[in-house]
């Protein structure tokens, strides 16, 4: 909850850093989960009952 | 359990580089090195995007621990002139969004570590944080003269973790990488604590000189330089550094046992006159050697584990005297 009497231009954008910021780590954070899942089971995914 | 008083109204919008200042970027950039030196040097090799990740996860775990830290000590923090500038105490960041950053942080951290890497380390990850963020900041900080002795631990486990990233165990040249940051930190931190003692004074902080004095934190300073040189050249004798590691470390610890001594002799710390408001690194009457073994001890320790790094990268052998 943003307090109404420090809303103004300079405030706006350190909210819209932040946001970008979480964003920007959120993303990271899944694409690392992917990676990481994919390199550990390696070329045995291929070799897996069908 | 002494709580922080922080400020906690928050003067101007926090910015995301003040969360990032939260995650103390130079002690990250120091636990980065150290853990890579740990992972580098263990016999097995990690796919090096596992090893990427398990630096990524020690880096903000190290991150997180720092954000838990600032969140605990804003009072602190706001009566030391070194400090008073941070995130929290300086009324830009709110004291529970520096607490819910370090916790979400610690979680994603381990978790990841856990998942991607292996269990043991992640165990290990999160002893480190626990043991920075509630053993050291929230106990041993404020209670005793040991405070950094003792919590020094959770500085010197990074290459533990990194080594235990790369081969799930954590065998005895592993730990003497730990012995040795762990040996390093009472005479770095108590040379500076000899010209910074009136800030941790005024803190309410038991640092060695506020509450042994100058004389006795100079002694305890030479006896664990004693003790830290043959911790550090022991690993040329362990199968874990080379010829260069040996020259550096006996070399360089000659050269700390000599400022060491040089402090010992000095009446660094006496001197501190409270009306001089004077920059926390200016020298002050009798403290030029303090701030000499302070200034060298970084350099020495950051020697040692960029020879043991670049011995172990350009596939060099270890000494065999064994």
């Amino acid at each position: 909850m943003s307090d109404p009497n420090l809303e103004g231009e300079d405030f706006r954008r350190a909210r819209r850093g932040r946001n970008i910021a979480i964003a920007v780590g959120l993303a990271v954070f899944v694409i690392l989960v992917y990676v990481v899942t994919i390199v550990n089971m390696g070329s045995d995914v291929l070799h897996r009952p069908l | 359990m002494a709580m922080a008083t922080a400020p906690t109204s928050v003067r101007a919008p926090a910015r995301w580089q003040d969360f990032l200042q939260l995650l103390k970027p130079r002690v990250m950039s120091l636990v980065v090195f150290t853990a890579l030196t740990g992972l580098v040097c263990a016999p097995e090799h990690l796919n090096p995007i596992l090893g990427a990740v398990a630096i990524l996860c020690i880096a903000v775990g190290a991150g997180a621990s720092g954000a838990l830290n600032m969140w605990y000590d804003a009072d602190i923090d706001a009566a030391m002139r070194r400090t008073r500038g941070r995130p929290v105490p300086a009324g830009r960041v709110q004291g529970a969004d520096a607490l819910a950053l370090g916790i979400v942080l610690s979680l994603l951290s381990v978790m990841l570590m856990g998942v991607g890497v292996n269990w043991f380390a992640a165990g290990l990850l999160a002893f480190t944080i626990v043991f920075y963020a509630v053993v050291y900041t929230m106990w041993l900080k404020r209670w005793t003269a040991q405070n950094i002795v003792i919590g020094g631990l959770a500085g010197a486990l990074p290459p533990v973790i990194g080594w235990a990233a790369a081969t799930g165990t954590a065998p005895l040249n592993a730990w003497l990488l730990c012995a040795i940051i762990f040996m390093w930190t009472p005479p770095h931190f108590w040379a500076l604590s000899l010209y910074t003692s009136e800030d941790y004074a005024k803190a309410g902080v038991p640092m060695m000189p506020v509450v042994k004095g100058a004389k006795s934190t100079r002694a305890q300073i030479l006896v664990y330089s004693l003790l830290l040189i043959p911790v550090c050249v022991a690993p040329a004798f362990t199968g874990l550094g080379g010829a260069a590691y040996l020259g550096v470390s006996s070399l360089g610890g000659l050269v700390f046992l000599l400022l060491a001594w040089r402090l010992f002799r000095s009446h660094a710390g006496e001197a501190a006159d409270p009306r001089n408001d004077d920059g926390l690194y200016d020298v002050r009457a009798g403290a030029r050697d303090a701030r000499n073994l302070f200034a060298f001890s970084i350099l020495y320790l950051a020697l040692m584990f960029a020879t043991l790094l670049g011995e172990h990268l350009a596939g060099l052998k270890p000494l065999e005297f064994l």
